[in-house]
């Protein structure tokens, strides 16, 4: 993996070599590490306090306030995004443990103008009501798809599991899943 | 930003982590997938000072087979093992617990080691391991490695053999043997929703259809997974209308909590039914397994 080179990312992004702390190692120990993190192909340099979360990373210092925060505590996939293709919930996680990983929010997944065809098909399908845990839904669709898993209305249902909707519009979200993968 | 203060620390190698857990003593915390860790902080029933995350030791993530077991480095991920037909093929009873264990989001970073570590009295992979009689690797700088066996290895809620200077470094789970069917069971209020009671079972046959052993064990149902009782089957030939008898001695000497999610008097119920389904399906596995051996 390309770890190493994590300091020297951080030197050529910051200008200035001297100001700049080598990744947080064990003879570093430090409650507020500065590292860089790469969300949607760009290297932002963050110097954060240890606890915080990578969704409050995103949320607050970031502005990339597309990841919504329902629970903070894992239950309901709204903080849902992809960290190297994965999805994970990203109010479970420290912004600190990410420095060198590829993170992508709901903010990356468009290109220009374009929607992702996930995003066109949500539409399509009126597949949610207020919104509130569509970024998640959207981002846990597409990493169900990396994972590979046969594209099914039970399968979905399983896979998404971690996906809660208020709204109850599950059956237009499988629908819009279904409807981008071309099965119904 | 909800945990109390700690301070972070990336070790790069297993002895500076293990280093570090002998200087801090009970003051730190290892870090794995967090899953477990990051909200018991964010609801400050834990205030580590001292944060160790394990996530960037070279090597751990290693999941491979020898000698007859699945050796699970402390960095793979349970997805990782979901991912991976060979390993699910090799343990059977992994294969069919993983996916009750939270959802995807969360078994993308959950660890199989960190669920060991901890030792959640309803989790299913203590269950799952206590039940193939695996065993966990635990390594100290002052003393080294050593292996303990699962069913020594949890103690209580969330309570294990580990010491504070130790790390979990991988963990060893028996592959699928001749004669061996399995399966596990669960009910939870929704998927991936912790176990209301799990069951777990192994069971072996001789190919004159003999049951050389019968193991069941339950999760839920008392403070670190349940081992049935069972030898007093072993040694004969079981057939379905054995099983009730099988699934109420294997509850008779569990004494469940009362909860939120379901009174004692349910979870018993829930356990019967539960191991009999277990033990029925397990026994149709193990003869399978065993015409493929006569044939
Ligand atoms: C919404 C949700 C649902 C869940 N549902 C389930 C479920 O149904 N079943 C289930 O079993 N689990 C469930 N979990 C918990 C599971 O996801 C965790 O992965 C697991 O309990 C802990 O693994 P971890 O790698 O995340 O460990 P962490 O959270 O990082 O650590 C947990 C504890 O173990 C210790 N620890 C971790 N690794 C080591 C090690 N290598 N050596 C020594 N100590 C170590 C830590 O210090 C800490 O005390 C759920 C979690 C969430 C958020
Ligand atoms: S906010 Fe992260 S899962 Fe609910
Ligand atoms: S659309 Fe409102 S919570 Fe899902």
């Amino acid at each position: 993996m390309a770890r190493t080179s994590l300091s020297a990312v951080a030197l050529q992004l910051s200008g200035s070599g001297a100001a700049v702390s080598e990744p947080a190692g064990p003879a570093s120990a430090t409650a507020t590490p500065t590292f860089v993190l790469d969300v949607n192909g760009r290297e932002h340099q963050l110097t954060v306090d240890a606890r915080v979360t990578l969704l409050d990373a995103l949320r607050d210092r970031l502005g990339l306030t597309g990841t919504k925060k329902g629970c903070d505590q894992g239950t309901c996939g709204a903080c849902t995004v992809l960290v190297n293709g994965r999805r994970i919930d990203s109010c479970l996680t420290l912004a600190v443990m990410h420095e060198g990983d590829r993170v992508t929010t709901i903010e990356g997944l468009a290109s220009g103008e374009q929607l992702h065809p996930i995003q066109a098909a949500f539409i399509k399908n009126d597949a949610f009501q207020c919104g509130y845990c569509t970024p998640g839904q959207l981002m846990s669709a597409v990493g169900m798809v990396n994972e590979g898993h046969a594209i099914d209305r039970n399968t979905v249902r399983e896979q998404m599991s971690g996906n809660i909707c208020r709204c109850g519009c599950y059956p237009h979200i499988v629908d819009a899943v279904l409807d981008w993968k071309g099965r119904s | 930003m909800k945990p109390a203060p700690f301070d972070y620390y990336c070790p790069r190698s297993l002895d500076e982590a293990l280093a570090l857990l002998a200087q801090y003593g009970d003051e730190a915390k290892v870090l794995a997938g967090g899953q477990s860790l990051v909200p018991a902080m964010n609801m400050r029933l834990a205030r580590p000072g001292v944060i160790v995350d394990v996530n960037r030791l070279p090597e751990a993530a290693v999941i491979e087979r020898c000698d007859g077991s699945l050796r699970v480095g402390m960095l793979a991920r349970q997805a990782d093992l979901e991912r991976m037909p060979v390993a699910l093929d090799a343990v059977p009873l992994l294969a069919q617990a993983l996916p009750h264990v939270g959802h995807w989001q969360t078994r993308n970073r959950g660890t199989v080691c960190g669920s060991l570590a901890h030792a959640d009295p309803s989790a299913e992979l203590p269950l799952a391991i206590v039940v193939l009689d695996g065993a966990i690797e635990a390594r100290s700088s002052a003393r080294g490695t050593r292996w303990i066996a699962a069913g020594q290895f949890f103690e209580s809620y969330f309570q294990t053999a580990l010491q504070n200077d130790e790390i979990v470094v991988g963990a060893s789970f028996p592959a699928r043997r001749e004669g061996w069917g399995y399966a596990f069971e669960e009910f939870a209020g929704r998927h991936g929703d912790f176990a209301i009671v799990a069951v777990a079972c192994a069971v072996a046959l001789e190919p004159n259809g003999v049951a050389s052993e019968v193991r069941l064990g339950l999760g839920g149902v008392a403070d670190k997974p349940h081992l049935a009782p069972l030898t007093a089957y072993c040694g004969r030939v079981l057939s379905q209308r054995d099983l009730p008898e099988i699934a109420n001695a294997a509850v008779a000497d569990i004494e469940p909590p009362s909860d939120l999610r379901g009174s004692a008097r349910y979870r018993r119920a829930l356990a019967t039914n539960l191991a009999q389904r277990a033990l029925t399906r397990a026994l149709a596995s193990a003869r399978t397994a065993c015409d493929g051996l006569a044939q």
